[in-house]
């Protein structure tokens, strides 16, 4: 009888596990990459600096104030980078006198992230406008997105006992719903943060771009960085995107690569019924030799 | 008060209709300061503002009469009046031993007060004080001291606090109430929003250095004369809500923190006399500070550290020594027993 339940069950579960198998196989080749998401748009020309926007980001999504190294009474919200309490941040760069730039540092929303492709409990997700946010009732804590990260966006409230990822997630719960636009784009003053379809931003970037050639860098970082982001920037003609800390990196998007292989090999779960099956007839071949050499005797 | 321009007409309307609202201001525990402050106001200033805007018909600073014929104008007025005077209260009400502590005409403070209360449209609490107790209220309290609020309820009660308040604080509420004929919008501390909405520190001039991390260290030092941020000699600004640092005093543009004193919080009831003028405050509605990280950090490692590599290596070491003693120790190859 428990042999008979036994196999009952394992039937089931092989079953299950292939039609799960299949379907997420299904989609996975089904999800296209969706160009035209919901983005930002940063020119580091425009900006001046001001800090509205980290300041904006805070409220609107309720983070804590973070103290700076440099100031141990807590007097004000000076994270040194991204962190579990900041989504957002402004740093400089010093060149010199007089080649300098701001730069707004935030979730990236890659078109197609490799935050989502890596997690293994879909906590972190990308909705149908190209958002790449954090759904925390699903996290496990694994903090492979982060590790996953090519902008070392995710970061991890060390300091909590339930710790959760924290990164922007382009006010989707927060200030979106309210107002329409994220907090940071919302609250800038010189427009150097715009919010809008990524068609349109890049159309917009690349304007800029050709108008200006003296005043800009004729690129768009985020056209094309892993495949693509949602969040694009413009720098000074003066300063290169590596000086404000957007790393050179290649135009495939890696999620898309692995994901290639991952798929390939568990299409239609093939891959573990070729090692089952294998692993099978090895255990009774064994069986068969071990059972002529026991005759022998 | 944050009203609309149009508004500007119908409080000048107000302002000048015959029907003067009758004002009866009552002084407890207190030093005159708040009537002082108000004495130095320009715009009304105190002329037109008895004369004209109300009918002042009880204030012991500044009416002509004294003793009995004092005290039967404010008696008369109470009658005539009923339910249309502003009660205008200045000090502190002492409860201890019956409230024997302060006493006019005869009467202790809990006596007048319960007397003219009754027959008010509203109570304006002038200075805080009147609003919360004030420094006679302050540790140990030994006449039992309170605002009053603590006394009187079921009566709207408007506080204006602050030592002095902004004289124009307390006109601009009775020209609220004169033109509108309703409270202000209040807080949670019964202090009209259009002058207690945000902190000084939201409007202070010396905000920028405050950002930028300049500040005094002490009074006379180098940062204090050069104008710096008076947060770290106990400047209560980021707690404190009033409207001080835009509407200032005495109509100059001065006020304590223009002219190298910080604030000491005189329209919070938990900061004045309750903390000291010089330690600093925690700040809670934390920005960010006028500088920035750098966009890209060099990160290096820190290297190897001498004790840890000592450490390592000898455990490293102990551990292959231990290794081929094990080794030596294995017995020989299995054949080998066998054979024997």
């Amino acid at each position: 009888m428990i042999s008979q339940s036994r196999r009952g069950f394992l039937k089931c579960f092989g079953l299950a596990g292939t039609a799960l198998a299949v379907a997420r196989a299904g989609f996975a080749s089904e999800g296209a990459i969706n160009d035209n998401g919901v983005g930002l748009l940063y020119d580091a020309t425009r900006c001046v600096g001001c800090k509205a926007c980290v300041a904006a980001c805070k409220r609107a999504n309720d983070l804590p104030p973070e103290k700076g190294s440099f100031d141990p009474e807590g007097l004000w919200d000076a994270p040194a980078d991204l962190d579990g309490k900041t989504r957002n941040i402004i740093k400089l760069y010093r060149g010199s006198e007089s080649v300098w730039s701001y730069v707004k540092v935030q979730c990236m929303h890659c078109m197609k992230p490799s935050c989502v492709s890596v997690c293994p409990v879909s906590a972190m997700q990308q909705d149908a406008d190209g958002r790449v946010f954090y759904d925390k009732t699903r996290c496990i804590g694994c903090r492979m997105c982060m590790v996953a990260c090519p902008f070392i966006v995710p970061r991890f409230q060390w300091e909590k006992r339930f710790p959760q990822i924290v990164k922007c997630d382009l006010c989707k719960f927060s200030e979106v719903p309210r107002k329409g636009k994220p907090a940071c784009a919302g609250v800038c003053p010189t427009e150097a943060v715009q919010y809008g379809r990524r068609r349109q931003l890049l159309a917009e970037a690349k304007r800029r771009t050709e108008k200006n050639p003296g005043r800009y860098r004729s690129y768009v970082y985020g056209e094309h960085e892993v495949g693509g982001t949602n969040v694009l920037y413009l720098a000074s003609a003066a300063v290169s995107f590596d000086k404000l800390g957007l790393p050179k990196l290649p135009y495939e998007a890696p999620a898309a690569f692995s994901e290639k292989i991952q798929h390939r090999i568990y299409k239609g779960f093939i891959a573990p019924l070729a090692l089952y099956a294998a692993l099978f007839f090895i255990a009774v071949g064994n069986r068969e030799e071990l059972g002529e050499k026991e005759e022998g005797r | 008060m944050g009203l609309p321009f149009e508004a500007a007409r119908k409080v000048a309307e107000a302002a000048q209709s015959p029907g003067r609202p009758p004002v009866i201001w009552l002084h407890f525990q207190e030093c005159t300061g708040c009537s002082e402050s108000l004495l130095r106001s320009s715009h009304p200033t105190l002329a037109s503002l008895i004369l004209d805007l109300v009918s002042l018909d009880y204030q012991e600073t500044l009416m002509a009469g004294s003793g009995e014929q004092a005290e039967k104008a404010l008696e008369d007025s109470i009658k005539e009046n009923r339910g249309k005077y502003i009660l205008v209260v200045e000090g502190a009400i002492p409860t201890q031993n019956g409230g024997i502590y302060c006493k006019v005409g005869g009467k202790t403070a809990i006596e007048s007060l319960s007397r003219a209360a009754p027959g008010a449209a509203a109570i304006v609490s002038i200075g805080t004080c009147a609003s919360y107790g004030g420094i006679q209220a302050a540790d140990p309290n030994p006449t039992a001291a309170v605002g009053v609020s603590n006394v009187v309820n079921q009566k709207p009660i408007i506080n204006i606090p602050g030592c002095p308040p902004s004289p124009y604080n307390f006109l601009s509420t009775i020209l609220y109430i004169q033109t509108f004929k309703k409270m202000p919008v209040l807080d949670q501390l019964g202090r009209p929003m259009f002058a207690y909405g945000r902190r000084i520190h939201e409007h202070c001039e010396r905000r920028p250095h405050f950002d930028a991390g300049r500040f005094a260290e002490k009074f006379g030092d180098d940062g204090h004369r050069q104008g710096f941020c008076l947060f770290k000699i106990g400047c209560k600004g980021p707690v404190t809500f009033a409207n001080c640092s835009v509407q200032r005093f005495n109509d100059i543009g001065a006020w304590p923190v223009s002219v190298g004193h910080p604030c000491i919080g005189c329209t919070e009831p938990d900061v004045v006399f309750r903390t000291s003028i010089f330690d600093k405050v925690q700040i809670h509605s934390v920005t960010p500070p006028d500088m920035y990280p750098a966009a890209v950090v060099e990160v290096k490692g820190k290297g190897a550290d001498p004790l840890t590599t000592g450490v390592v290596g000898l455990v490293a070491g102990a551990a292959l020594g231990a290794g081929a003693m094990l080794v030596k120790r294995l017995p020989k190859e299995v054949g080998d027993d066998k054979s024997e």
